[in-house]
């Protein structure tokens, strides 16, 4: 990153109180950046105004992928490639195929899945984060706030507005 | 908003705040293990040397050194195959189904339960791999790749190739989805370590920051491999049990055989849970997370499949006689009064008598009892996949190449290995990765009671 950026971090201590919180903050205009919170917690994204994920989209179309996919390999095979006779059934024995074309249709859902969700995520095992404060991993939630993206408030009026929310800490924090 | 119960018990007894749960849970991957791991790691390190010879003996000489006869040409090996898989159904059910039907209290235990699903199909995989007499050439045998002398694919008709299938998604689905759940506690770890921990812990976490869009995809990302994983928990052992309800062997040729498997499984790795994890909270001292109405709830399972497993047998014999086919008939009587008649009376004791134990209170939620009778259960289910094979063969179409199967050494050694194998594995993990998802528990910390609000 070229320049400095500096956060305002207000720390809270319980989900409930986040919750109105994140609604009051952004009642008065003020924007987030983002919430850091050691556990799934229901409805922040509700409130924070964040769109449904599109995960489940990914992992249709990557499953009928793998069923269009084994489909068309068993056919091949089994039909077109190599004809064989086994036990006098029909070469493009279609309800023998269905094992196999579920289990492909499943594995490409998921790795498909998986892996938007890393990379939608920024996951990988050489990535840097930005940690705004190592007790969000473990037992307090961080709403951090762009003091670039709020040019037209305070910062001190910001940090009473976090203050009056409930958070339980107002820090602050830069990066280089 | 979060409902509270005021008439549930808590999930997490003992007033725990969030910081305790990581604490609880992160300080047996930052202390150093202490001599009872060392010892225990040992043991079954030690264990899997020895039957390290009996795999290398079966690779070396061919498959000659199993006990295996013309008659008996699948015994020991595919008992131990169907045993393992089954017991690596437990995790991914608990994972999965009870993530769909909302049982918070899976929390605690799917960590674990899925690492030994997946360890468990490890184990369950050698048996096919080593059968092959020549494993290195497995991949131009197993996977849909033309031979070296034209393009002679694989046999899509055969239940064995579905298996390939059904077992290698199952692994790496059931991977995937436990290294998800795996991300955000790898990052707790982190943020707690200093040094060459932190870099480690750091790398496996995959850079996880909490941030509310990740938790958002993550959750999204959780339920639909759970929905994927539901069907698929399901579909792996019915697979399993094409491998013989496709045959014609009497005995085998039943179409019970995918729900009855499948309700074996169940049954079989919800035994396997319950043995490691109360080793598991003793040693860990958690017993603050895995409580005694996890245990209840488990037991209660036991009892459900259980029942459903005993129904089948006696299912089994029904038709056997309806059916009026007398080789069916025969496979039948012979497994209760022909010479493997212990071997099934040892089946019908274990698994449809002793469970039903469980329905007395005092019983199921003692640790006593349900530690020996979750040993009794594996006991049983072993027997069970013994008697299915070995005495639908024993005896076939023509008296006169009836046999007995005996096993050899190596038989004996292979199955050792994997014990040594899975319980290596599972110490591994033990020590090194955090044994209880804290991410998911704290999520249901307050919401599962309002006892536990300070």
């Amino acid at each position: 990153m070229e320049k400095d950026t500096h956060f305002i971090l207000g720390v809270y201590d319980d989900e409930d109180v986040l919750l109105h919180a994140v609604e009051q903050v952004r009642g008065t205009g003020v924007k987030i950046h983002e919430v850091y919170s050691p556990y799934p917690v229901h409805g922040l994204e509700h409130v924070l105004g964040y769109k449904r994920s599109r995960l489940p989209i990914a992992a249709f179309l990557f499953g009928m992928l793998g069923t269009t996919l084994a489909l068309t390999m068993q056919f091949y095979m089994m039909k077109f490639d190599w004809p064989m006779i086994i036990g006098g059934k029909n070469h493009a024995a279609f309800p023998d195929f269905i094992p196999v074309s579920f289990e492909l249709t499943v594995l490409l859902a998921s790795f498909g899945m998986v892996s938007v969700f890393m990379i939608s995520s920024n996951l990988k095992p050489w990535a840097q984060p930005r940690i705004f404060d190592l007790r969000s991993t473990d037992d307090k939630h961080i709403m951090a706030i762009d003091i670039a993206n709020n040019s037209a408030i305070e910062v001190d009026q910001i940090k009473e507005i976090l203050r009056s929310s409930g958070a339980t800490e107002v820090n602050n924090k830069s990066f280089e | 908003m979060q409902v509270t119960s005021s008439v549930r018990e808590p999930l997490v007894t003992g007033g725990k705040t969030y910081h305790d749960v990581t604490h609880d849970v992160s300080r047996h991957v930052e202390a150093k293990p202490n001599i009872r791991w060392f010892l225990a790691f040992l043991t079954s390190a030690g264990v899997l040397a020895l039957g390290s010879i009996a795999v290398v003996a079966t690779v070396w000489e061919g498959i000659g050194m199993w006990g295996l006869n013309k008659t008996v040409g699948w015994a020991w090996d595919i008992t131990n195959f169907v045993w393992w898989v089954g017991i690596g159904h437990a995790g991914t059910l608990i994972s999965a189904v009870l993530l769909l039907f909302r049982q918070k209290w899976r929390t605690s235990i799917n960590r674990a339960a899925e690492a030994m699903t997946i360890f468990a199909v490890i184990c369950a995989a050698m048996f096919p791999v080593l059968h092959m007499g020549r494993p290195w050439l497995g991949a131009y045998w197993a996977l849909p790749l033309p031979n070296t002398f034209g393009s002679l694919w694989v046999n899509f008709n055969s239940p064995l190739l579905w298996d390939v299938f059904a077992i290698s998604t199952y692994f790496s689905v059931s991977l995937v989805f436990w290294y998800i759940g795996l991300i955000p506690d790898f990052a707790t770890i982190r943020d707690r370590a200093t040094g060459l921990r932190k870099t480690i812990y750091g790398a496996l976490s995959f850079g996880w920051d909490g941030a509310a869009k990740s938790w958002m995809r993550y959750e999204s990302v959780s339920l639909i491999l759970a929905g994927l994983a539901t069907p698929l928990v399901l579909s792996v052992h019915t697979i399993v049990s094409f491998d013989f309800a496709t045959s014609v062997i009497p005995g085998w040729h039943t179409t019970i055989f995918p729900p009855y498997f499948v309700a074996g499984a169940i049954f079989s790795g919800f035994a396997m849970v319950l043995t490691l994890m109360i080793i598991t909270r003793k040693v860990y001292q958690l017993e603050d997370y895995i409580t005694m109405g996890h245990i209840e709830l488990m037991n209660i399972v036991i009892i459900i499949t259980g029942s459903i497993v005993g129904i089948a047998y006696i299912t089994e014999f029904f038709i056997a006689w309806y059916s009026g086919v007398e080789a069916e008939q025969y496979a039948f009587i012979n497994r209760a009064t022909g010479p493997y008649w212990w071997a099934y009376w040892s089946m019908m004791t274990c698994n449809v008598i002793s469970p039903q134990l469980f329905w007395f209170k005092k019983i199921r939620t003692s640790i006593v009892a349900t530690f020996i009778l979750s040993l009794v259960v594996n006991i049983g289910m072993w027997f069970e996949r013994f008697v299915i094979i070995v005495t639908s063969l024993h005896r076939d179409f023509l008296p006169s190449s009836w046999a007995m199967f005996y096993p050899s050494w190596a038989d004996v050694g292979v199955y050792l290995f994997t014990f040594g194998l899975f319980f290596t594995l599972f110490f591994l993990f033990a020590k090194f990765f955090p044994v209880i998802n804290m991410a998911e528990v704290k999520s249901v910390l307050k919401s599962s009671s309002e006892k536990v609000h300070k």
